[in-house]
Order: structure tokens, then sequence, then C-alpha cells
């Protein structure tokens, strides 16, 4: 993330917006509808003030882990803990710690913003001076505080996900769960989005955990877990992660997948083991090289005519997912609910 | 309690900035009461009363004023469901606020809007000439209330598990309705066939209706008798609470989501 090196430094701890900071440990959770495992065996660790992004396809399992996460729905195995906290021990005493932004609006749309914080101040066992204080200091830092007496059905989505995120830290929780934030939101309000989150976790020290299906939001997160059929096949930063990608990627883009099959098949049989293993994926062959640039005047010559384009590029957090699944992120999409 | 005092706001709070509810809570039972009065007003004639002091405005008033009260615990329990549905709730479920204190809060909010407008059909009392004494128009207030917070309890226990407005709009005609029309706030008990006094007595809505019945027209006939009808009211709110809160202890969460039930993993 750009704006980073540009932040200010940490804030004094009673500057913060995080009382304290929490890690989140993930135990072996394991969910099942029927016969259907939609979370498998997933463990993993989020250290305290870093942005932890859950990226997989809709159906992947993601907000089945987010619902666990956020005390809504029991796992079927495993366990985890939240600052410390067992949900099966002190579940109260854990909500108090946590913040959650859900990816359906939660505010009340016939209430204004402020309302709506005062609300969720309650909720929390906050009132008064301190709430009215910790509702301001919040709106100015999202940016909100000139909306802060206007009915939420009259705000923007971009806005009224500030608010909902304002609602989810005035409590001052020491994680921050975030459902796929950025669903509904144009380009623009994303990059803040972004933004916010990186400055919440390098200013006040908030763990951020969330959910998406968006590369490029799972590329601002400190480290990733791509969740695929409710199993964590990757897990590491996303530098780390692409390394493993064996050097640059060519794509050729052919006309269906037939083609694709064929065209993969016959590269492999001229060129042998120098072709790398070329794989259909979709209408389209990749080939994972070392050097790949030099793959690709002797693939035109020898294919003329047989690709639509070929395109050559550094690996992508798309590359890792194709690599460990062998399928198109997209793929999974069609005949899943998204929820 | 503060997070159940916020909740009950917040019902208020949205009540009064959705000027439709208000037009829909209160209008629909006066204008049922004007043309249903007005069209059995010259056949009607109440058992046991004198024929000169009782027309059926008078007869049907208290049960217009009930059918208000079931109204509005209907519509600010339906509530729950749109909460769910719109996702409001889902944020107070991951919250620390106690299940107890959710259930007091919407059940309190309900009772309020319940008693504030069956409370302003009271007012009409003394201006429709119907015959009625302070102290026990206060007495009719007190049940009013005690009818809202038994109304709303129940609407709130049957909201809990549903997944939909139209389930509940469907338990409201065949039960909520049946349960006014035949708590001889429609037609009095003692004239009715046996397999109805039967329904009527079991009903604990009758004694609702008969409570107010006594308060408003203070020596009433063929009803159950002032302590009785006090005592299975109250009983009936106490029971509807309890409901309430064990539907919410037994499923914090609410009913399981549909999505979750249907998604089926990807074809391999």
């Amino acid at each position: 993330m750009a704006a980073r090196g540009a932040l200010p430094p940490r804030l004094r701890p009673d500057q913060r917006l995080s009382a304290t900071s929490g890690p989140v440990e993930v135990n072996e959770l394991s969910a099942c509808y029927g016969e259907r495992k939609a979370l498998d065996q997933v463990s993993f660790r989020v250290a305290a003030g870093e942005i932890f992004g859950l990226l997989g396809p809709n159906g992947g399992g993601k907000t089945t882990l987010f619902r666990i996460l956020a005390t809504l729905q029991r796992p079927s195995s495993g366990s985890f803990r939240i600052a410390g906290l067992d949900p099966e021990g002190d579940r109260r005493a854990l909500r108090r710690r946590l913040g959650v932004v859900f990816q359906s609006p939660s505010l009340d749309r016939k209430l204004t913003v402020r309302e709506n914080l005062a609300f969720q101040g309650a909720l929390y066992g906050l009132s008064g001076a301190r709430l009215a204080e910790r509702a301001r200091a919040l709106l100015l830092r999202l940016s909100i505080a000139d909306r802060a007496d206007d009915l939420v059905e009259t705000l923007s989505g971009g806005l009224a996900r500030r608010v909902e995120i304002a609602k989810a830290l005035l409590h001052a929780p020491s994680v921050l769960l975030l459902d796929e934030p950025s669903t509904g939101l144009d380009p623009g309000a994303r990059k803040d989005l972004r933004e916010l989150l990186a400055e919440l976790a390098r200013r006040d020290g908030t763990t951020v955990l969330l959910t998406t299906h968006l590369f490029e939001e799972a590329e601002a997160s400190d480290r990733i877990g791509i969740l695929d059929r409710g199993r964590l096949l990757a897990l590491g930063t996303p530098a780390e992660l692409k390394q493993t990608v064996g050097g640059d990627v060519i794509t050729l883009e052919t006309a269906d997948g037939a083609e694709a099959i064929r065209l993969g098949a016959e590269i492999g049989r001229r060129f042998g083991a120098t072709a790398g293993a070329p794989a259909a994926v979709g209408s389209a062959v990749r080939i994972e090289l070392q050097k790949a640039h030099a793959f690709i005047p002797p693939l035109v010559e020898a294919f003329p005519g047989r690709f639509r384009s070929v395109t050559l590029g550094a690996p992508s957090l798309e590359d890792v997912f194709v690599a460990r699944t062998g399928r198109l992120f997209r793929e999974n999409e069609p005949g899943e609910v998204a929820s | 309690m503060n997070a159940a005092g916020a909740l009950a706001r917040r019902e208020i709070v949205r009540f009064f900035r959705q000027p439709s509810r208000v037009v829909g809570a209160v209008l629909p039972p006066i204008m049922a009461w004007v043309l249903i009065g007005s069209g059995f007003g010259s056949s009607f004639r109440a058992p046991g009363a004198a024929a000169a002091s009782s027309s059926y405005f008078a007869y049907f008033f208290p049960g217009t004023v009930v059918l208000v009260v079931l109204f509005a615990s209907i519509f600010s329990t339906i509530s729950v469901i749109e909460d769910r549905r719109e996702g409001f709730l889902q944020a107070v479920l991951v919250s620390p606020a106690r299940p107890s204190e959710i259930v007091l809060g919407k059940v309190a909010g309900g009772t309020v809007l319940g008693f504030l407008q069956g409370g302003v059909l009271l007012l009409l009392v003394p201006v429709l000439g119907l015959p009625w004494r302070s102290s026990a128009f206060l007495g009719a207030i007190g049940i009013v209330l005690v009818v809202s917070f038994a109304l709303t309890g129940l609407g709130f226990t049957i909201a809990w598990s549903l997944e939909s407005t139209q389930g509940f709009h469907a338990i409201m005609n065949l039960f909520l309705i049946p349960m006014w029309l035949l708590s001889g706030a429609f037609f009095p008990m003692a004239g009715a066939p046996r397999w109805l006094q039967v329904a009527m007595a079991i009903n604990p809505l009758t004694y609702g209706v008969a409570a107010l019945r006594h308060g408003l027209a203070p020596g009433s006939e063929g009803l159950p008798s002032t302590e009785l009808t006090l005592a299975v009211t109250f009983g009936f709110a106490l029971l509807t609470f309890a409901s309430s809160l064990l539907v919410v202890s037994r499923n914090p969460t609410g009913p399981a989501r549909r999505a979750l039930k249907k998604k089926k993993g990807p074809a391999s």
C-alpha cells in the first residue's frame, strides 16, 4: 500500500481508537451443513495490529468463517480466541473486544448518524459525555462529522459504510472484523477504505481481519489466507505467495476451452521441458516459466493464428489461486449463492 | 438496562418517523368501529343489559381499543423480522447486550406504542358520551397497558422464529385475528353457541377485553368477575414475556439463514 510510508508514527495509547490490541488465533475450525463441509480444519493466526485478508471465491467458506468469528454461529469443531478470549468461556467479554462490520448494512436508516452511534453505544454500555466524546472523535476521524444529524437513508453507499465502521469502532475494539467491506463501493471509496484500515492498524494498533473476493483488496493486506471449498490453501504475505508461482506467467487466449486443451498439449509436445507445464485454464493456456519473455517469439512462430492474444506478466494473486487450485477464480461463481 | 432502554426508544422514534404507520394503526379500527357499530346498531341487544343503555357502539368500543392495541403490537413485533432481514439485528446480536435486555427492549417499545395508540382511543370516551367513571377509567388505562404488554410478548414470540413477514401475516390471519374475534370484543359470550363459548372461555384475550369492559362500563353483566379478569390478564402478560425470553435463549440468533442451507459446493 503506497500510502503507508507517508503515515505518521503510532499514536500514544490515549490517542488511539483501539483501547488495547489483541491477536486472533484460529485452531482447526470446521463447520458442516449436513454432509457438506463449509469449513475444513482451518487454522491461522493474526498478530495484533496486523491486516489479514481472507481471500476466496463466493462459496469458499469466508462467510461461514466470518459468522463463527463474529460469534453468530458455533463451529462444528475446533476453537478460536480473540484477544486471548475464548467464546465458550466469556462470550460477553470477547464481544466487548470485537468490532464487526457486516456486508449488509446494520444501520437503522430511519435514525440519524448520531442516533445510530448513540444506540450502538448503549449496546456496549457507553453513555453520556464519554459516548458523545467518542462519537465526535470518530465522526471527525472518518470525515462524516458534517452529516452527523442526517438520516442514514440520505447517505451515499460510501458514506454509509464509513458510518458502519465508526459504529463498529465506537467501543474501541482491539479486533475489527469486516465481511466484504468494499461491496457496493466505487473505486474511489474502496481506496479510501483501504487507507482507513491501514491507518487503523498502523496508528491505532487495531487488528484488522477482513474477507474479500477482490485481489486488489487482498493485495493491500499484510498477510492473506486463500480459502477455497472450505480449506485454507495458502497463507503468507502477498509477495511470499506470488513467489511460490514459478517465475512469470504467459497467458495465451484461444477461441474456447477445447482449443486451449489442444494447444496446451501441442505446446508440450513441441517444446518439451522448455515450455514448463502448459495448463488449460478456461479458454486460455497458461505457462509459468523463469525468463518467460524469451519464450514468446518461438511460441508465436510455432503456432501462428492459434491464439487471439498473448500476455506476459509477473505472477498475481490470481495466478497463485490458479496454481493452487487449477481453476480460474471466477469459475466458482455460477450457481453459488452469495451470502 | 441501558441496552433495553435504547432498543425501546428506537422503536418509538421509528414509529413517529413513519407517518403511514401512525395512520395505519389507528384509523382502520376506528373505521371498523364506526361502520360495524352503525350497521349493527339497531339489531343488536346485549344479553342481560338494559336495552336503553347499550348501543352497539358502546358494546363494540372496548373491543376496538383492544384491536388497536393488537395491531400496534403486531406491527411493532413484525419489525423483529424486518430488523433481521435488513441487517440491523445482526449488530445487536454480536454486541454484549444480554438476550433478556433485547427481549425487554423490544417488548417495552411495542408496549408503549400499543398503549399510546389504545390510549388515544380512550380519550374519545367522554366525547362520545359513553358511560364512564373516572376511577374505573384509570383502571381501564392500566388494563390497556397490560394487554399491550401481553400482546407484544405474544407477537415477539411468534416473530423471533419466523424468516419472513409473509409468515407473520399468515399467523395473524389464522390465529391473532380469530383470537380477537373470539374475545367478546365483537359479540358477547352469553348468546354464542356452546362450542364457541368454550373457545372464548379458554381465550386469554377474553379476560383482557372483559377487564376493560369492567373499567369502561362498571356494573356490566354477563362477564367474568373483575378479580378473575385481572388475574388472567396479568398471567397472560407474564406468560408471553416468559415465552419471549425462552425462544431467544433457545435460539439466540433466530432462524438459520436459508442461503447457507441451500448453498452447495461447486461441482468438481
